[in-house]
């Protein structure tokens, strides 16, 4: 009784949050005019064709993957360096840098918003330049900088301080020795962070939205295309993205898995 | 490793991006267009406490809806074998990684007047609802949208308990109702205030799901701002005091929920 009645709730809960990902994806099909979005009429592809040629989305695709590969890559060398950096100052310090870092993850994304608007239109107008595509890259390495940080940090602090201190004793230079020592204990964190910035920043609407100017990331071109109403086009294009989402975490589950197994097989030897 | 200074750059940077940012808003919050100190813009945000008002209702709202809904689910999630585990906490990620705008989009086209609810209700016979644009499809989107950012921290906290914490409290004589009202509930503490956080920070600042199912008539904190920066009421010295009285708003509101958890380890249910 008790077991049926908990999988009846699961299956209540797990139907609210699927029910309109599964809706939005099955209309993507729909061969309709944009005037009955909710009236299924045949099997159709044409709104895919039509995302495909749509000139607009596909450069605001290109911003996305461009923004998110540099932000991503700043974000985690200036974070991991940072995170060493930080890792090795007095605890007040330490507490008082955190504090003002994590900022942009405790703030509304609003408000970060907001103010790295300000920032930029006040240096836009010093530089003589516009908002674009650099501003919002700026703006997305100082929200991703936390996520990276916060991801290497339990890694610096699990390490042993006497193997980087025996490196050097052996002859090594401090570069060689962080290289050789350091960096692969905490390249794990390492990764995990990239992972994270890269996948915020992609998925990031708010804070592109308002450092952005007149460029276009896909977020805030999906935006515009919800306020005209025109739609079977974003239902295309979100089956796309949730398609290209669901086969990364099988392939990265997949992976893991197989990674697990092999490390098994080697233990057991 | 000795090496204070290598975190230089970031500090520079965080200064740059963080800090003066914020330094902007409080100057712009407490000035006027020609440059001169003014309380101004401070005192105009009075006009606007009803938006506040419904704001932090519908925010409150939602994140309790999120805390019923979300509770259960974890719960049993947590209950379930290991393997089936990982298998559902995946399904209840699953969303997130979709952007919010789309799943918000989703139940647009499901709400509307026209939309597939409402012919669903109409195939049945049953009379049409009026669905999109009201405050209640909001709070709706809400708990929609943040529901996983309840479970999450929430699931991570019970999965921690020590069974024989509870099996002690079953020897002493509890009733399953007790345990979980004696035990299970207080040990979830600092999963239940990390969701609630994480439910409510964003549902309070949102303007996106405001605009998209709330019409123009369900005006929160979020449209208030966006109106006064990329809106037609452009005027950003009104929209930095809004921002700041939102953020010292916040700023509260965590620290009223950070005295309820001492052990000060919410961050232990932050995951994304």
């Amino acid at each position: 009784m008790k077991k049926t009645l908990s999988r009846v709730y699961m299956a209540l809960i797990f139907l609210f949050l699927y029910a309109p990902i599964v809706i939005l994806i099955l209309f993507s099909f729909n061969d309709s005019d944009t005037k009955s979005r909710a009236v299924w009429s045949g099997f159709s592809l044409r709104w895919y064709q039509k995302l495909f040629s749509n000139a607009e989305l596909l450069n605001a695709l290109r911003n996305t993957v461009i923004i998110a590969i540099i932000a991503a890559v700043v974000a985690t060398i200036l974070g991991t360096v940072a995170a060493i950096g930080i890792n090795s100052m007095k605890k007040w310090s330490k507490r008082v840098i955190m504090n003002i870092g994590n900022l942009p993850m405790v703030n509304p994304e609003i408000v970060t918003g907001i103010s790295l608007l300000l920032l930029f239109v006040f240096g836009a107008r010093l530089l003589h330049v516009e908002l674009g595509i650099f501003s919002v890259i700026l703006a997305h390495i100082t929200f991703c900088l936390p996520y990276v940080i916060l991801s290497v940090m339990p890694k610096l602090r699990q390490m042993d301080n006497s193997l980087y201190e025996a490196a050097q004793d052996l002859g090594c230079t401090p570069v060689r020795s962080f290289f050789k020592v350091v960096f692969p204990e905490i390249l794990p964190g390492i990764i995990t962070g990239a992972v994270m910035a890269f996948t915020l920043s992609i998925d990031d609407f708010v804070i592109s939205y308002f450092t952005s100017g007149t460029t276009q990331t896909l977020p805030v071109y999906i935006y515009s295309m919800t306020r005209k109403r025109v739609s079977p086009e974003i239902n295309a294009l979100s089956t796309l993205l949730f398609g290209t989402i669901l086969v990364l975490l099988l392939i990265v589950n997949f992976s893991k898995k197989k990674s697990g197994d092999t490390k098994e097989a080697a233990q057991e030897r | 490793m000795k090496s204070k200074a290598i975190a230089a750059p970031y500090i520079v940077w965080m200064c740059i991006f963080i800090v003066v940012p914020l330094f902007l808003v409080a100057y712009f919050a407490f000035t006027d267009s020609t440059g001169a100190f003014t309380l101004e813009n401070i005192i105009q945000v009075g006009q606007y406490s009803d938006v506040f008002l419904r704001s932090i209702w519908m925010g409150a709202l939602a994140t309790l809806f999120s805390l019923l809904l979300g509770y259960p689910l974890a719960y049993i999630i947590s209950k379930s074998n290991l393997r089936r585990q990982s298998v559902l906490i995946m399904l209840v990620m699953l969303p997130m990684w979709m952007n919010f705008l789309l799943r918000t989009y989703a139940w647009m086209t499901l709400l509307e007047d026209n939309g597939m609810i409402n012919n669903f209700l109409a195939a049945l016979g049953l009379p049409r609802l009026h669905m999109i644009n009201t405050a209640g499809a909001v709070v709706f989107g809400m708990v929609y949208d943040y529901l996983p950012f309840m479970i999450l921290p929430l699931y991570t906290v019970l999965i921690k308990i020590d069974r024989s914490v509870i099996e002690a409290a079953q020897d002493l004589g509890a009733n399953s109702c007790k345990v979980f009202l004696k035990v299970t509930i207080p040990m979830s503490m600092p999963g239940i205030i990390s969701g609630i956080t994480m439910v409510f920070v964003p549902a309070v600042s949102t303007f996106i799901i405001s605009k998209m199912l709330g019409g123009g008539s369900n005006l929160l904190i979020g449209d208030l701002i966006d109106m006064q920066f990329l809106g037609n009421a452009y005027n950003p010295y009104l929209g930095s005091a809004i921002s700041l009285v939102l953020m010292v708003l916040i700023l509260i509101c965590m620290g009223i929920m950070n005295q309820f958890d001492e052990d000060g380890s919410a961050e232990g249910g932050k995951m994304l």
